[in-house]
């Protein structure tokens, strides 16, 4: 399968599993989805089951709580991720409080999916990568997959938990694995490990890092599409780097990753967001205070710069293969 | 120089401080010439209700005209007296608060019946999502009063752990959502907990509360376009009481003949009714609770009133508006209405209502001292201060119980 495959074999079964699910958003009914995520759904659930929605992303998030107070489970779409700003103060203020704010007596379980991340021409409201604005915010849970096995088993993991949790899906790689490369033909999913996704229902529980690659030179920690990119810079630079693929980032696996960096003794964040307060700093921070004394070179951030994501230029933004492979020479002479 | 900006209009208060109030120009419709058409008709035929004014008591205090709901003398002594506690509880609460008891506080004095007598017109099971202004509600659905107040003042025996400020209450056993400091926000959401009534099939319906000037908000946008586009079973309420703390209502309103009127354009039933008209409240509550049960949608209301009180603790309304200018309102006090009718039905006295009054003030001060044996924010006990660790996801992660340790508890 690929992602969206696995996306959407995730949904069916949720569907099928819990008569509580509920999905909508803007074209995911009728149509399917935009990327065909929710493709051929309400055909089969039924149109009070996978509907279509007004465009008003504050009013999708806010039906999302309201139903969530009733106990039905919706997994809701943002279509891209550059669009959830309008439903921000649904997000900060309203879904990430209601179970602190009433002591647990309401709660506000549900999955905002969003497509996210760049590397396809989108320029500047088709590519962001938004996470770092919702790690910010405690009470709900962010979470990243890379790969279509991981896409199912935490969409599932992510609808069946108890809190509510903001799902970005990286659309460069819905169709197959990005290796950096701008120019490179494209791939699919069908060669891949990770594109082997069981039909049934299985969890890939949200919190757990991965690694991807062993390595011993230094670590990278990343999260979507950069991890295919980190991988394939290890085997082309032939550094021997272990990579690390976060999957949550709020709330993120700190032991997988300072496993690792106490191991490697240098390490590498990095990310497509601007770096100025991106998630990059936060990990930066925490691999610093629990891996001070293993850390033998600077934690180097490796992401998008601090400008609006271009449309032109967007491969001078995008950390692509040859930045990675730059960056890793850096932190492994560094003394 | 001239003034070049001729053009740009600015909305003012009808009445400054100095000013002497005069309302005498308001339009209102007189109670009892509204009409009260079929539950389920086309929103398009409420236009002239949601430019008039629903009202049943007239300037006599008789009920008049089609919407009487026709109540029994018991429930509108009940009602009558929901609506005492409430403005007791409110002045005992607010000089608790002068007196440092607790940190804030907000009345809803002039406004009790708009929360009273909705509650009273909903089924218990209907899910309310109310701002900080209905407090009537939580009496009208018999909430224990030490309980509230203890929320307000935080301490260990809060339902809230301290962690709300004070008048946000939350009550998931009375249907009560909890309330929120952002203005609006649970409007949208009323609407989508309603469509979740319809998806189960269940005939509760939702019904939600906002002031004037929370309908300039997105989310009163929101909240219309969904419960029209799924003909929610939902009962949207904007309290229109003039004031949004400084701001009056045209500030929010501009042009639009009224605020219900709003609801016309989305296609939904809309009603302009008397706020401070018990029955003319109750009245329209049930029609827009048959409307959503029958599967016709939902129903704007707007309730006409005045914030008699302060804003909150923190304001002094007599920097931008007259004082004494709720004596000038054309459409009284809910209280004194609702009581008027009551003793010119026979079925009330000013004996009976001075023993209520004594009552519910022996109540209100008993209960405050039952309060404070459970703590206060000042001197505690407050909850044990781990407990602000939980509750932030379903289990804590690494980082909070690292915090916690940091905290050294």
């Amino acid at each position: 399968m690929n992602m969206i495959q696995a996306l959407n074999s995730a949904m069916d079964i949720l569907l099928t599993q819990n008569p509580d699910v509920v999905m909508f958003g803007e074209d995911s009914g009728y149509f399917g989805g935009v990327f065909n995520a929710t493709d051929k759904l309400q055909a089969k659930h039924g149109a009070h089951r996978v509907f279509d929605t007004p465009i008003n992303e504050a009013a999708i998030a806010a039906m999302a709580i309201g139903m969530a107070a009733k106990g039905l489970k919706p997994v809701a779409e943002i279509q891209f991720s550059d669009y959830i700003f309008p439903a921000f103060d649904q997000i900060v203020s309203e879904m990430s409080r209601i179970r602190y704010r009433s002591a647990g007596q309401f709660t506000s379980g549900c999955v905002l999916r969003s497509p996210w991340g760049g590397g396809i021409r989108g320029g500047q409201t088709h590519s962001m990568s938004p996470e770092a604005f919702f790690t910010h915010i405690p009470g709900v849970k962010v979470a990243i997959p890379s790969n279509p096995y991981d896409a199912k088993g935490m969409l599932i993991a992510a609808a069946e938990g108890n809190d509510p949790v903001i799902f970005f899906e990286p659309k460069r790689i819905y169709n197959g694995p990005f290796d950096g490369v701008p120019d490179a033909p494209l791939k699919s999913w069908a060669k891949h490990p990770k594109g082997e996704v069981p039909e049934g229902h299985y969890r890939v529980e949200l919190g757990k890092a991965e690694v991807t690659r062993e390595g011993s030179a230094c670590t990278v920690v990343t999260y979507g599409t950069l991890v295919h990119v980190a991988e394939h810079a290890a085997e082309k630079s032939g550094i021997d780097a272990e990579i690390i693929d976060l999957k949550s980032l709020s709330p993120y696996d700190i032991d997988t990753i300072a496993a690792s960096v106490n191991k490697t003794g240098r390490a590498i964040v990095a990310h497509e967001a601007p770096r100025t307060s991106g998630f990059g700093a936060e990990l930066a921070a925490q691999i610093q205070e629990d891996c001070f004394y293993a850390l033998e070179a600077p934690v180097l951030r490796l992401t998008g710069w601090d400008t609006p994501y271009p449309h032109a230029h967007e491969w001078a933004y995008f950390p692509i293969q040859s930045r990675f492979i730059r960056a890793m020479e850096a932190v492994t002479k560094a003394v | 120089m001239s003034n070049t900006n001729a053009r740009f209009h600015v909305p003012t208060a009808p009445f400054r401080p100095g000013e002497t109030p005069d309302f005498s120009n308001l339009d209102l419709q007189k109670a009892g010439d509204a009409p009260r058409p079929d539950p389920g008709i086309d929103a398009g035929e409420t236009a002239s209700l949601a430019t008039g004014l629903v009202g049943v008591l007239d300037h006599n205090h008789q009920a008049v005209g089609e919407w009487d709901p026709k109540l029994k003398a018991d429930l509108l002594r009940e009602g009558l007296s929901h609506m005492v506690l409430t403005r007791i509880y409110d002045e005992r609460m607010l000089k608790l608060q002068r007196q440092g008891k607790m940190s804030f506080y907000m009345k809803s004095t002039g406004e009790e019946a708009v929360a009273v007598a909705a509650a009273m017109a909903l089924d218990k099971s209907d899910m309310v999502f109310p701002s900080y202004r209905q407090q009537g509600i939580l009496f009208a659905r018999g909430r224990n009063i030490v309980d509230m107040m203890c929320h307000c003042i935080s301490n260990s025996r809060d339902n809230l752990k301290g962690r709300q400020l004070p008048v946000h209450y939350t009550w998931a056993e009375g249907n009560f959502f909890t309330i929120s400091g952002n203005l609006g926000t649970q409007f949208p959401q009323a609407v989508g907990y309603a469509m979740a009534c319809a998806y189960k099939g269940e005939d509760q319906v939702a019904a939600s509360w906002i002031g004037d000037g929370t309908t300039a908000e997105g989310d009163f946008h929101s909240a219309l376009t969904l419960a029209s586009t799924y003909r929610a079973p939902v009962i949207l309420n904007v309290v229109n009481n003039q004031w949004a703390i400084s701001t009056y209502q045209g500030i929010a309103k501009g042009d639009a003949p009224t605020f219900a009127a709003k609801g016309l354009g989305y296609g939904l039933a809309s009603l302009r009714v008397d706020g401070n008209d018990f029955l003319a409240v109750y009245a329209a509550t049930r029609w827009a609770r048959e409307r959503a049960t029958a599967g016709k949608g939902a129903t704007l209301i707007e309730l006409f009133t005045y914030r008699a009180a302060a804003h909150s603790t923190s304001d002094d309304p007599s920097k931008y508006r007259p004082k004494n200018e709720e004596t000038a309102w054309p459409l009284g006090d809910p209280i004194e209405r609702l009581k008027q009718h009551l003793i010119g039905i026979g079925e009330w006295d000013e004996d009976r209502h001075e023993k209520l009054e004594e009552e519910m003030t022996k109540l209100v001060v008993k209960s405050y001292k039952d309060a404070e044996s459970y703590g206060t924010l000042h001197d505690g006990p407050l909850a044990p201060t781990e407990s602000i660790f939980e509750d932030v996801t379903e289990t804590p992660d690494w980082r909070l119980r690292r915090q916690r340790q940091e905290l050294g508890i």
